[in-house]
């Protein structure tokens, strides 16, 4: 079941991920306090539980080791100075106890913070859960309300698209086909229970579990790709696409501060996609070069293209790169819009030579498909001289975490609600072949199999009877 | 002068029955008015009553003091526990009934309860003053006082009798229909739908073959449905089972075209789940043949019900078709099969105690609401009747929940579904299965029924005292330990039961699925408790605990948006941002809470979020001082 009581105590990010600058942890419920003590020591011996209302105080952010974790007593990292507030309810935003803590460090210092959370015993907050618990707690007075229904409406209309957007994906197709299986086993369960004086086909154990194992081995697959602590362990895989000869290679090479990739004025020199890793500002990348997109001339190259699209569908991230001492070619175009959903920047490569192409040229162009799930960025910079780099790096460590300032944030939230209602299916269906293995009666596995359809419902969008409460705000951003 | 009452019940079916019953037992005047007396509580269709869903409603009729029950098991002669291997939720009673004895039994006990007059006539007219009830008035031009009105008159508004391509007017084979209530409810305001069902020939059982049959016997010894019934004095007997073949569904095929349904002139939707025999040839055309149930109707009468060939084919075909049938070569017809249509009040205009939104104390109950079934009838007979009664005496409404009864899934379904098909239970239609079992019915209801005055005090004391004995023996299998010495590993082997590994309570053991209270005490020598409904009981609390607790905690979110209700005075087109679909549908049914609301088919969870933000300005503001 998809979380949700009030007497939880949730944690989230409460400012946009990929900045720098000061991010903000928010924890609330009836556990924030002592919650957000395992995690942060104040300065000067003062101790959080007695931290006076709505007051700023200094402390440091430990975090145990990973690598310690299975000691016993793990001896915690101090990761960051932080300034921490406690508002105790009734005098706080949600009218629970609230603490926030003030992050400098990035993305990463403020994902492990709320990981430590949870470790605490905290949980992700649900998207706009802080927002209906403020609403639940009556803590909304007319004005705000009628705020929140505005929000609602408009939250509604991007969810909408970012759920239509999913659903054409292969995300959504997937869903549906696990979907499909299920209800089709359940028909056949129920059929078994409500239907026994006719005469319906029985289906055997062994069939139920097969299914279950399919259906499980695919959430599986999913969890794997849906998980965002991928990108901080394994890296951001990021794909340098474009014309050839637009300076990918170069690219490559600059970023790297290393001559790796063979660059030549001849268009289609790199004829293999090439890997590297690279760290930018805490954000480990795994960058891809790739054969330049042209109608090929020879099956080489065509097999170089080919790989190239394999690396575009793989990758988190696209840097597009246009020759920017040319005008913009037809197929320019066509890379920009290439795969929506994915984040992309684009790159106006050798600005030394004098630009061709204008900024406003590219948003023109952006601005009729504005379909992307996270609005694109650009970056004007020479390979050659260096120049404008930097900006990328900026860029590439925004986008790194899955959002920018820009960016409406229930994308990323809509990941992690997948993710959760992806693991509740999961529990689901491997209760359900416990129950199965176990023997017990069909009415047991019919109760697990509509748990985890439920569930992977919420994704899709089509809602059961289950907790519409849950539901009201998740269209809003998370920890707002 | 006109006769007078506090209620006035319409129709002696089985929802007229319950809710007469219960009504006069409140303490209210009742009159049932109803075309013949001598069919009441008749059973027109199969001579069953119960079966999985429906005898769920059964035993929770039965909690709530209904009659139902009790009555099956005086008419009962064969009594058979379903999906006995399945789990205790979907477990269920399904009796074969004597149809005569069954309308006798409880005509008898309508005759019996106090302050409950039985009148012979058919209504006209229900007589309204100021948008409230005030009686009815009969086609002899009486008058009839009352508070309520419960309208019963199941398939008799505008029915339609099919045989083959005739058709006449009628309720039931052989009776009349009620031709000018139906326009008198339309003059309300009411949206009339219509709906059809069939029903098969009746056999004569001196010319049926039952050597070609397979026997179907009951259980023995066979178990009641009511907790107060002593016992079952009826012979049991056995049903026989057949199946039809190709040359049965050619025969259907070739005559396809003589079929009211197929050439065109029933127009109305029929059951899915019961089709005719001639929808299943066409529908399921891979199919070799399909079962056949004979079913006797009363003891003491030759007639036969088949059951699974319901059909509306002309009395030639229905001969050839049945003739072609294994063991009914030469079965000779008693009557034909026919198919009926009638007029229903889609049930989105009921609240949930099943009056009337349009009409204050006119109440609907049983088949005029869609559903099929005698038992979907009488538990909403039931309903009708206890909040009928407690509207005359001016007490608070009884709301039977989705999480305490099948009844409540019943009611909300009606109000919230469209109605397309006649409606009937299933248990898949309970989200809170596991915690609707039959045999915790009492446990959930009983308290509601002795409150009202529907259950005896012996009744209560005697279910109490069970509880007690249930809970007591829980305590103590929770409490023994068993160590696993040499005596018990002996005596383990014998009974075939795996020996335990080290201490273990004797509430463990039996958590295993293949071990049960009786072989387990058995084995160690301990006497523990006789009565079978009880181990029964305890075994289910025990194996299921876990998911009953999963349960209760869906029950628990379940009812938190219950309770946010909605009141009756909310304006839907004040909010703005409904679609006009979600708006349409939210003011056609008006649901009571914002639970209700999110159930309707076609309310998007962005449109509850509307509804929720607005229902909070309004309670704001409703609070507020006006400026
Ligand atoms: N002036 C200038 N020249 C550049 C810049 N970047 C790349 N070039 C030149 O552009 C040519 C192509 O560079 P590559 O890096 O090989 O281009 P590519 O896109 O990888 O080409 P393919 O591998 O064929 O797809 C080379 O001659 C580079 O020196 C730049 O920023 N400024
Ligand atoms: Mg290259």
């Amino acid at each position: 079941m998809s979380g949700g009581h009030l007497d939880d105590t949730i944690c989230a990010i409460a400012t946009p991920m990929g900045e720098g600058g000061i991010g903000i942890v928010r924890v609330s419920g009836p556990h924030a306090i002592p919650f957000a003590a395992q995690i942060v020591a104040l300065r000067n011996r003062c101790d959080l539980h007695r931290a006076h209302n709505h007051r700023l105080y200094l402390g440091d952010l430990l975090v145990p080791k990973r690598q310690q974790q299975t000691s016993p007593n793990p001896s915690p990292e101090r990761l960051d100075e932080v300034l921490v507030a406690v508002m105790r309810g009734p005098r706080s935003y949600t009218g629970e106890d609230v603490v926030e803590i003030h992050c400098h460090g990035g993305p990463l210092i403020l994902q492990m913070a709320c990981e430590a959370l949870i470790q605490a015993g905290a949980r992700l907050a649900e998207p706009g859960e802080f927002t209906k618990r403020a609403f639940l707690n009556g803590r909304l007075d007319l004005t705000q309300a009628e705020a929140v229904l505005d929000t609602i409406r408009a939250a509604t209309t991007i969810g909408l698209r970012i759920a239509q957007d999913q659903l054409k994906g292969e995300l959504g197709q997937r869903i549906a086909r696990m979907r499909e299986e299920l209800i089709a086993l359940l028909a056949h369960l129920e059929a078994g229970m409500d239907f026994v004086e006719e005469d319906v086909s029985f289906i055997e154990d062994r069939e139920i579990d097969r299914t279950l194992e399919r259906v499980l081995d695919e959430l599986s697959r999913l969890l794997e790709t849906a998980d965002q602590g991928r990108i901080i362990r394994e890296g951001l895989v990021t794909a340098i696409i474009g014309r050839p000869n637009v300076g990918k290679s170069s690219l490559l090479n600059a970023l790297l501060q290393a001559n790796r990739a063979i660059v030549s004025h001849i268009p289609g020199t790199t004829r293999d996609t090439l890997e590297e890793c690279l760290n930018i500002n805490g954000v480990l990348l795994r960058l891809v070069d790739t054969a330049g997109l042209r109608d090929a001339a020879d099956c080489i190259e065509q097999e170089g293209i080919r790989r190239t699209n394999e690396a575009v569908h793989q990758a988190d991230l696209l840097l597009i790169v246009l020759d920017g001492s040319h005008a913009l070619h037809p197929q320019d175009l066509e890379l920009l819009s290439l795969e929506p959903e994915k984040r992309r920047i684009i790159i106006i490569n050798k600005s030394d030579l004098g630009l061709q192409i204008s900024e406003s040229e590219i948003f023109g162009h952006l601005r009729n498909q504005n379909f992307f799930s996270v609005p694109p960025q650009l970056v004007c910079l020479s390979a050659k001289t260096g120049m404008g780099l930097d900006m990328l790096r900026t860029s590439i460590q925004s986008l790194a975490l899955g959002s920018s300032l820009e960016a409406p944030h229930s994308i990323l939230v809509s990941r992690l609600r997948h993710k959760t209602a992806l693991i509740e299916a999961k529990i689901g269906l491997e209760q359900a072949r416990r129950a199965l293995a176990r023997g017990l009666s069909s009415e047991c596995l019919a109760l697990d199999i509509r748990t985890a359809l439920t569930a992977l419902g919420e994704i899709t969008g089509e809602v059961s009877t289950e907790d519409i409460l849950d539901k009201i705000f998740s269209e809003f951003c998370i920890g707002k | 002068m006109a006769l007078q009452c506090d209620i006035v019940v319409v129709g002696g079916g089985h929802a007229g029955c319950e809710a007469a019953l219960a009504a006069a037992r409140m303490g209210c005047r009742v009159i049932l008015l109803t075309i013949d007396p001598t069919k009441i509580a008749s059973m027109p269709c199969n001579p069953a009553v119960g079966g999985i869903g429906k005898g769920h409603l059964v035993k929770e009729i039965d909690a709530l003091g209904g009659e139902m029950g009790v009555n099956t098991d005086k008419a009962g002669i064969q009594f058979r526990m379903l999906n006995r291997r399945k789990g205790p939720a979907v477990q269920a009673l399904r009796v074969q009934c004597d149809k005569r004895l069954y309308g006798l039994a409880m005509q008898r006990t309508l005759m019996h309860q106090p302050r409950l007059t039985i009148l012979a006539g058919t209504v006209d007219r229900i007589l309204t003053h100021r948008g409230a009830v005030s009686g009815v008035q009969t086609d002899s031009g009486e008058r009839i006082q009352a508070h309520c009105v419960v309208l019963t008159s199941g398939t008799f508004l505008k029915g339609l009798l099919h045989i083959g391509l005739t058709h006449v007017p009628g309720g039931r084979a052989g009776e009349p229909s009620a031709e000018h209530l139906s326009d008198c409810m339309k003059d309300f305001g009411f949206e009339v739908g219509r709906l059809k069902t069939g029903t098969p020939p009746r056999l004569d059982r001196d010319t049926i073959d039952f050597q070609a049959m397979e026997e179907q016997p009951g259980d023995d010894p066979p178990k009641p449905f009511s907790s107060r019934t002593r016992a079952i004095s009826n012979p049991q007997i056995f049903c026989y089972l057949t199946h039809t073949n190709e040359h049965t569904h050619q025969i259907i095929l070739d005559n396809l075209h003589r079929s009211p349904m197929y050439s065109g002139i029933i127009e109305s939707i029929g059951p899915r789940y019961c089709p005719s025999i001639e929808d299943k040839v066409v529908r399921f055309a891979d199919k070799a043949r399909h079962h056949v149930f004979l079913e006797p109707e009363e003891l003491d009468s030759r007639s036969f019900y088949p059951n699974g060939i319901s059909t509306s084919l002309p009395v030639d075909v229905q001969e050839a078709m049945v003739h072609s049938i294994r063991g009914l070569e030469r079965a000779k017809f008693l009557r034909p099969g026919y198919a009926i249509e009638y007029d229903f009040f889609p049930p989105h205009q009921l609240h949930e105690t099943l009056e009337t939104k349009l009409v204050a104390g006119l109440f609907h109950a049983g088949q005029i609401n869609g559903t099929s079934g005698y038992e979907e009838a009488a538990a909403q007979g039931l309903i009708a009747g206890i909040n009928a009664a407690l509207k005359v005496k001016n007490d608070p409404p009884l709301i039977v929940d989705r999480s305490q009864a099948y009844i409540g899934v019943l009611i909300d379904d009606l109000i919230t579904k469209d109605t397309r098909e006649p409606y009937r239970m299933f248990t898949s239609r309970a989200e809170h299965r596991l915690l609707l079992r039959q045999d915790n019915a009492e446990a959930r209801l009983i308290h509601i029924g002795y409150r009202l005055g529907l259950v005896s005090e012996s009744t209560f004391t005697a279910f109490q005292r069970k509880q007690e004995r249930i809970e007591q023996e829980l305590a103590r299998l929770h409490r023994t330990t068993l160590s696993p010495d040499r005596l018990s590993l002996e005596a383990f082997e014998r009974f075939g039961i795996d020996p335990p590994q080290s201490h273990t309570t004797l509430a463990q053991l039996l958590r295993r699925p293949d071990l049960f209270y009786r072989p387990l005490l058995d084995c160690i020598g301990d006497h523990g408790i006789e009565d079978e409904e009880l181990i029964h009981a305890i075994e289910t609390r025990i194996k299921y605990e876990g998911y009953i607790r999963r349960q209760e905690q869906q029950v628990a979110r379940f009812r938190k948006l219950e309770e946010r209700r909605i009141p009756e005075n909310f304006d839907y087109d004040s909010v703005k941002g409904f679609s006009s679909e979600v708006l349409e549908k939210l003011k056609k049914v008006r649901p009571s809470s914002i639970g209700q609301a999110s159930r309707i088919s076609g309310v998007t969870p962005a449109a509850i979020s509307l509804l929720l933000v607005a229902l909070d300005r309004f309670r704001r503001s409703a609070d507020s001082p006006a400026a």
